[in-house]
C-alpha cells in the first residue's frame, strides 16, 4: 500500500528525465533514513547480531577462559550428544514446556473470559492479575520458596487442612520440584497472556454470539464455535511467544531451585550458563547455545507454517 | 521496483504474524480508557440460570484473587514479624508483635542504599537511551523509504525468536574484551539497544496519519523536525508505555547483573537481595522480606500510576523488553 502511494504522488512531469530526479531523491532518503536508524542499529548490531554470528564460530572451537581457541570441528556437538546432563537438561526443558504452555493458555484464557464480563470489580482484577508479571524474580522466588516449604509452608498446611496426609515435598522432592516451578511461572505469566487474550476477545463480533444464541447454542458451544475460531490470530501469537519463553526459561529456576534437587529442574539455559560462566568452557557452552537457538527457531518456523496452512 | 515490492510483502506478513492483531489492540485501547461499549445484557432480565452463572463467576473471581494476591500479602505480613515468627507452626498470618523496626534495620544491616542507587542509575540511563534511540530508529522504519529498510527491520523482528541465553556468552566475551564487564556500562549497553523499543514505537507511528507529516514536509520541516515536533508529541502514550516497561524491566533484571557485576559495590537491588538469602548463615527472613517489600514498592507505585500504559504497551508489541 505504501509503495503505491509513493509512486502515485511522486510521479514526475514527463519532460524531466525521471531517473535522475528519482535516484537523487532516493540517495537523499537513504541517507536520512540510515541516520535515523543508525544510533540504535549500532548498538543492536554490535551487541546482538555480532554475538549471534560469533556464537556459531565459537561452537566449533574449544574456546576457554584464556581466550585460546582451536578449531575442533564437530567435537563439541558430538560431546553434547553423549553428555548425560545435557540430555537431562533438554528433557527437563521439554517437560517444563509441555506442562507450562497448555496450563498457561487455559488459565489465562479462562481469566480473560471471566474478566471480559461485566462484573463488579473487574477493573481491579485486571490490574491485580498483571502485578505478578512485573514483580522481580528474586522476590517471587523467595516468597514462593517459603510458601512451598514442606513443613512450615502455608501451602502444605492448607493441603493437610483439606485432609491430604502426605503433601508433596515440592522443591525438595525430585518429582514435585518441576511442577512447583510450573505453578509459579504460570502464576507469574498468566496476567500477561490474559491481556493478549482480552485484547483478542474484544474483536469477537457480538452479533455472532447473538446469532448463535438464537440458534440455541449453549455457552460451551458458543465458546467452541464462535469465540475460539475468532481468537485464532491471538492464539497463534500467544503460542509462539509462550513456546519461545518456555524454551529459554532460566532466571526463575536459577533463583528458585538452582536446577536442584539433583538435576531435577536443570534446564537448557542453565546448562549453558553452568558450562560457560561457572566452568569456563565457552566453546562447549556455545554448542549447547546453538542447540537452544535452533530449537527456538525450528519450533517458531513450524508454528508459522502450521498457521499458514490453517489459514488457507 | 518489483523486487522491492516482493521484499516488502514478505516483511509485512512476517511482521504482522509476529504482532497481535491491530484491531485487537485498538479495542483494548478503548477498554483501557474505560469506555466500554454498552452491553445489551444491561437491559436483559436476570433469569435464575443467569443469576447462578453470575454467582459462579464471582466465586471464580474471588478464588483467582486469593491465589494472585496471597503471596504478596504473605510477603508484607512476614516483613513485619520477628525473625523466628516467620516459620511458626501452625502458621500465623498476622504478626504477634508488629516489628516495624525491620524497615529501619534493613538499611543498616545491608547495603540497600548502594544497591538502590545502582539500580536507579541503570534504570534511568537505560530507559533514556532506549526511548531516545528506539523512537528515533522507529521513525526511520515507519516513515522513511529506502533500499534495505525492510530487510533491516526483518533482522530486528527475527531476533525476537532468539533467546538472549543463546548469545549471552559471546556477548560477555565481547564486552569483556572492551573492558566494560564488571562496570555499570555493561548493563547499560546490553539493555539499551534492544529491538523492543524500535518495535513498539514503529507500531505506534504507523497509526499516526501520514497526512500530518506530509503537511509539515510541505511547510519545509526537515525529517528530523517532523520527528521532533510532530511525531514525538503525538506519541506520548507510546513513549510512556516504553518508558515504564523499560524502567521496570531494568529494575527487575537479574541475569544481566548476575553475569556482569561481580563487584559488590556495583550490585543492583536484585543481586543484593539474592546475596542476602544465600550469604548469611541463618538468614533473618523477616528482615529479608522487608527488603523485598522495599524493592517491590517502587514498581507497585509506577504500575498503579501507569497501568493503562503498561497494558497498552504489552498489547501493542505483544512483548516485554
Amino acid at each position: 500500500m505504501a509503495t503505491i502511494t509513493a509512486t502515485g504522488t511522486g510521479a514526475p512531469p514527463p519532460e524531466i528525465p525521471a531517473y535522475r530526479r528519482h535516484s537523487k531523491l532516493r540517495r537523499r532518503n537513504t541517507l536520512i533514513g540510515w541516520s535515523f536508524i543508525l544510533p540504535n542499529f549500532l548498538g543492536f548490531a554490535l551487541l546482538t547480531l555480532v554475538p549471534i554470528i560469533v556464537l556459531f564460530y565459537m561452537s566449533f572451537t574449544n574456546w576457554n577462559v584464556f581466550g585460546k581457541a582451536d578449531w575442533v570441528g564437530l567435537a563439541n556437538f558430538q560431546r553434547l550428544i553423549g553428555d548425560g546432563s545435557f540430555r537431562i537438561s533438554l528433557l527437563n526443558t521439554l517437560y517444563y514446556s509441555v506442562m507450562h504452555i497448555p496450563l498457561t493458555i487455559v488459565v489465562s484464557l479462562g481469566l480473560a473470559l471471566l474478566l471480559n464480563n461485566k462484573l463488579r470489580g473487574v477493573a481491579f482484577f485486571r490490574t491485580a492479575a498483571f502485578f505478578p508479571y512485573i514483580t522481580s524474580i528474586v522476590a517471587i522466588a523467595v516468597v514462593w520458596n517459603l510458601l512451598f516449604s514442606p513443613d512450615y509452608g502455608p501451602i502444605n498446611e492448607f493441603l493437610r487442612f483439606l485432609g491430604i496426609q502426605n503433601p508433596p515435598g515440592w522443591l525438595t522432592s525430585p518429582q514435585w520440584a518441576m511442577p512447583a516451578v510450573v505453578i509459579v511461572s504460570t502464576w507469574r505469566d498468566m496476567g500477561y497472556y490474559m491481556i493478549l487474550f482480552l485484547a483478542g476477545l474484544q474483536t469477537v463480533p457480538r452479533e455472532l454470539h447473538e446469532a448463535a444464541r438464537m440458534d440455541g447454542a449453549n455457552v460451551w458451544q458458543r465458546f467452541l464455535n464462535v469465540t475460539l475460531p475468532c481468537l485464532r490470530p491471538t492464539m497463534f501469537f500467544v503460542t509462539v511467544i509462550l513456546t519461545i519463553n518456555s524454551f529459554k526459561i532460566f532466571d526463575l529456576i536459577l533463583v528458585m531451585t538452582n536446577g536442584g534437587p539433583g538435576q531435577a529442574t536443570s534446564v537448557l539455559s542453565q546448562f549453558i550458563y553452568r558450562k560457560g560462566f561457572v566452568e569456563s568452557q565457552f566453546g562447549y557452552a556455545s554448542a549447547a547455545a546453538v542447540a537452544l537457538f535452533f530449537l527456538c527457531l525450528i519450533v517458531t518456523i513450524v508454528q508459522f507454517l502450521w498457521n499458514k496452512r490453517g489459514n488457507k | 521496483m518489483a523486487e522491492q515490492q516482493i521484499e516488502k510483502d514478505t516483511a509485512d506478513t512476517l511482521v504482522s504474524d509476529f504482532t497481535p492483531p491491530t484491531a485487537a489492540v485498538r479495542s483494548l485501547r478503548k477498554l483501557a480508557d474505560g469506555k466500554q461499549p454498552r452491553r445489551v445484557a444491561d437491559g436483559e432480565k436476570l433469569t435464575p440460570g443467569r443469576r447462578v452463572g453470575r454467582i459462579l463467576m464471582y466465586v471464580a473471581l474471588v478464588i483467582f484473587a486469593i491465589g494472585l494476591l496471597t503471596p504478596f500479602v504473605w510477603m508484607v505480613l512476614s516483613s513485619l514479624k520477628s525473625a523466628n515468627e516467620v516459620f511458626s507452626v501452625p502458621i500465623k498470618w498476622l504478626p504477634e508483635t508488629w516489628v516495624w523496626q525491620n524497615y529501619v534495620d534493613i538499611w543498616s544491616q545491608s547495603n540497600m542504599l548502594v544497591w538502590i542507587r545502582n539500580t536507579l542509575v541503570l534504570a534511568v540511563v537505560v530507559t533514556f537511551l532506549q526511548v531516545l534511540t528506539g523512537s528515533f530508529a522507529a521513525y526511520g522504519f515507519a516513515r522513511m523509504r529506502f533500499r534495505g529498510r525492510d530487510v533491516l527491520f526483518l533482522l530486528y523482528v527475527a531476533t525476537i525468536a532468539v533467546p538472549w541465553q543463546s548469545y549471552m556468552i559471546p556477548q560477555f566475551i565481547l564486552l569483556s574484551n572492551f573492558k566494560v564487564s564488571n562496570t555499570l556500562w555493561s548493563i547499560i549497553l546490553i539493555q539499551a539497544f534492544g529491538a523492543f523499543g524500535v518495535f513498539l514505537m514503529k507500531q505506534f507511528y504507523e497509526t499516526i496519519p501520514e497526512e500530518l507529516s506530509e503537511a509539515a514536509r510541505i511547510d519545509g520541516l526537515s525529517e528530523y523536525g517532523i520527528w521532533r515536533r510532530i511525531m514525538l508529541p503525538l506519541s506520548v502514550p507510546a513513549l510512556a508505555s516504553l518508558t515504564l516497561l523499560t524502567f521496570v524491566n531494568t529494575w527487575n533484571d537479574y541475569l544481566g547483573p548476575l553475569i556482569y557485576l561481580r563487584n559488590p559495590d556495583l550490585w543492583t537491588i536484585q543481586l543484593g537481595l539474592k546475596s542476602f538469602v544465600s550469604n548469611l548463615f541463618d538468614t533473618n527472613y523477616a528482615l529479608l522480606f522487608a527488603g523485598l517489600t522495599i524493592s517491590v514498592i517502587p514498581i507497585a507505585i509506577i504500575f498503579l500510576l501507569g497501568q493503562k500504559y503498561f497494558v497498552e504497551g504489552i498489547a501493542t508489541s505483544g512483548l516485554k523488553g
